[in-house]
């Protein structure tokens, strides 16, 4: 019997029955397509992240206080409760001033939360300080008058950058530029609106505002630690390039600098670089990926179970075929080899279309989120990547996982079902009714 | 045993042939000793009342099953301890069946059952083959026909030639008119006598029939698992 020979026995019986092969088809399709469609989310929901960080500059360092748990791929804090208070904004005027060669510019950021109040509006919003290059730093768009200048950074002056979200709010009627809004009570001086940045995504800054770190520092939000310094949150280094060998010099300098500077035994800092931040997240997403994945994975096994049942009911129902063919001289592999065709055939035609309906859903959840995307106005989700529309990124290996992963069910619940066919008597499989 | 004549070994060569089988706690003695031989080409009848062991005997000639104890020798060759695909393989060259409820495949052409077996041994224009078959009994005209659209006679000489179509030695009618009537059963039993004789293939029918059974030139007679008669028709 030749292969062509099996494939016609396996598709006749399997045409012979097709409600049933549909609905057995149906299990495999189901568990394909989600697991094709889970894990593109995933993928997509990854790459829309790193993407963001992409955006912001791969050539960047970040200092931050406390010092980096790699068990719990988080930050762990030097001594229990509250802030981590061992990162000033005298550490990055150290840094500035020490010349390292490698770094262009630098800042360092705090951030509150401040009460805005216009005549227009009243809102609640994360107020950042930072120096002047944040915008050339972070890529920042301004859409209408300028960021804040160094002369103003220098004199602490009472001037703030908002988010074009922010502006909205607070001025629906027109230009925000050269208005004065009261920011904690004190009168702020609106010198320029950020261009909308999407609005809705990871590490957006429609919802912000920007005041020169000392105004923050003096003026709304102070925070010293003992030694009188003014703390904050995270130093940015910009470097050159962002090759490796720049970034470890770099990291490598500020390390040594802050050290000394701290005069601690243990080191209570972290050097950050935008590749660290994204192999966290790379790490996060990727077991999201796979949770989701294996979710998907149960409902192909239950296909698979489908497939092994109605096997089974098959070879009940065509005993006297099995009979009758073995007399005439059909060998076990024979008829181990029909039954097996059909169950790879069930499983592999099942996965096939749940890559083809998992790939068409796929891309239709793109489009829904590229509807999404669109600036969505008044105070939407801030930072959250599943806000507006799920973006999905569709790869290779799920694709061909499923397909394997489907052909390997068909094999494996198929070849029970199948021996039992092969190993029926043939005198007792003529005789049943 | 040795063969010193240079006469061809007999078709079928059986001595002590026993089957017992165990039916829950009770064994069953189907046959106690069966011995005789057939000569190749001849058309011999298996009569005897149910129960007789005559069935089982067609199952072990067939090599469907494995005897309990005794010798089988089909055509010259030992069947004792074959495996079971080894069987398989002397079923599909050696032996063609007819049955008597067809044993034909469901929604399949006339022409596909007569091309399953070739399929099996692999056989090449097995198209050809099975056409000639079907027009060797009468069926030219009704190659594409389904079981269900044939009549009883008409899907009885399809299992004839899909038995035949294989060019075996042996020809195993298990009551192959039990399911037929009159004018139908004439029909089949002058096709397998008119088989016999012209291509000399050795033809054994299981009957109830007196009449069927004196097609054959030997009637061998069943009865509590033993040869009671063996004799030659004149």
């Amino acid at each position: 019997m030749t292969a062509v020979d099996g494939l016609r026995v396996a598709f006749r019986a399997l045409a012979a029955n097709k409600l049933r092969t549909a609905l057995t088809l149906l299990g495999m399709v189901i568990g394909v397509a989600a697991v094709i469609t889970l894990m593109s989310i995933g993928a997509g929901v990854q790459t829309s992240i790193e993407e963001r960080i992409r955006q912001a500059g791969t050539n960047l360092l970040s200092v931050s206080p406390g010092v980096r748990d790699n068990r719990f791929g988080g930050f762990r804090t030097r001594g229990g409760g509250g802030g981590v208070q061992t990162l000033t904004a005298q550490d990055a005027d150290a840094i500035a001033e020490a010349n390292i060669p490698g770094i262009t510019s630098i800042y360092a950021s705090r951030s509150f939360n401040g009460s805005f109040v216009s005549p227009d509006g009243a809102v609640q919003a994360s107020v950042q300080g930072v120096n002047e290059v944040y915008p050339a730093v972070r890529n920042a768009e301004i859409g209408t008058g300028s960021f804040f200048s160094a002369d103003d950074v220098e004199r602490a002056s009472r001037v703030v950058v908002i988010g074009d979200t922010l502006a909205t709010d607070l001025f629906p009627n027109g230009d925000a530029v050269g208005e004065t809004v009261r920011l904690n009570t004190q009168p702020f001086t609106i010198v320029g609106v950020l261009a909308s940045d999407g609005g809705s995504s990871f590490q957006s800054n429609d919802d912000s505002a920007f005041v020169p770190l000392p105004t923050l520092t003096s003026r709304l939000n102070p925070s010293k630690n003992s030694a009188g310094d003014d703390v904050v949150s995270s130093i940015v280094v910009q470097l050159v390039d962002e090759s490796d060998a720049t970034v470890a010099v770099v990291k490598q300098s500020i390390e040594n600098l802050l050290l000394s500077r701290h005069d601690s035994e243990e080191q209570d800092f972290t050097v950050g670089s935008q590749a660290d931040q994204i192999e966290t997240i790379s790490e996060v997403t990727d077991t999201m990926t796979l949770f989701l994945g294996a979710v998907a994975g149960i409902s192909l096994l239950v296909g698979g179970i489908g497939i092994m049942n109605i096997m089974l009911v098959s070879v009940t129902e065509r005993t006297r075929e099995i009979g009758i063919r073995k007399a005439i001289g059909a060998k076990r592999r024979d008829i181990m080899s029909q039954f097996m065709i059909e169950a790879v055939a069930v499983s592999m035609g099942g996965g096939l279309a749940g890559v083809l309906i998992g790939v068409g859903i796929s891309l239709g959840l793109n489009e829904l989120g590229a509807g999404a995307e669109q600036p969505t106005g008044g105070g939407g989700a801030r930072g959250n990547p599943f806000a507006g529309g799920l973006v999905t990124t569709i790869t290779a290996e799920p694709i061909i996982l499923a397909l394997v992963v489907s052909v390997v069910i068909g094999l494996v619940f198929g070849i029970y079902p199948a021996s039992r066919a092969s190993r029926l008597a043939p005198i007792e499989a003529l005789r049943y009714e | 045993m040795t063969a010193t004549t240079d006469r061809p070994p007999p078709t079928i060569d059986v001595v002590g042939l026993t089957k017992t089988y165990q039916m829950g706690d009770v064994k069953v003695e189907a046959l106690r000793g069966v011995t005789f031989t057939i000569d190749p080409g001849e058309m011999v009848a298996i009569m005897g009342p149910s129960g007789s062991g005559k069935s089982t005997a067609m199952n072990l000639l067939g090599c469907l099953d494995s005897p309990t104890e005794g010798s089988y020798r089909l055509d010259g060759e030992d069947v004792e301890g074959l495996s079971e695909d080894a069987l398989a393989d002397i079923r599909l060259r050696k032996i063609g069946f007819v049955f008597q409820s067809f044993n034909l495949l469901p929604r399949m052409t006339a022409r596909e059952q007569v091309e399953l077996p070739l399929m099996y041994a692999g056989a090449r224009k097995r198209r050809e083959r099975a056409l000639e078959a079907l027009a060797t009994v009468g069926l030219a005209d009704r190659v594409d026909h389904t079981p269900v659209e044939l009549s009883g006679g008409q899907q009885q000489r399809v299992a004839m030639a899909r038995a035949l179509v294989t060019r075996p030695q042996l020809l195993l009618a298990d009551e192959p008119t039990g399911n037929l009537d009159t004018a139908s059963a004439d029909e089949i039993m002058d096709a397998i006598e008119q088989l016999n004789i012209e291509r000399g293939i050795t033809t054994i029918l299981v009957t109830h029939e007196m009449e069927v059974a004196l097609r054959a030139r030997r009637v061998i007679r069943f009865r509590d698992g033993l040869v009671e008669k063996d004799e030659v028709m004149t």
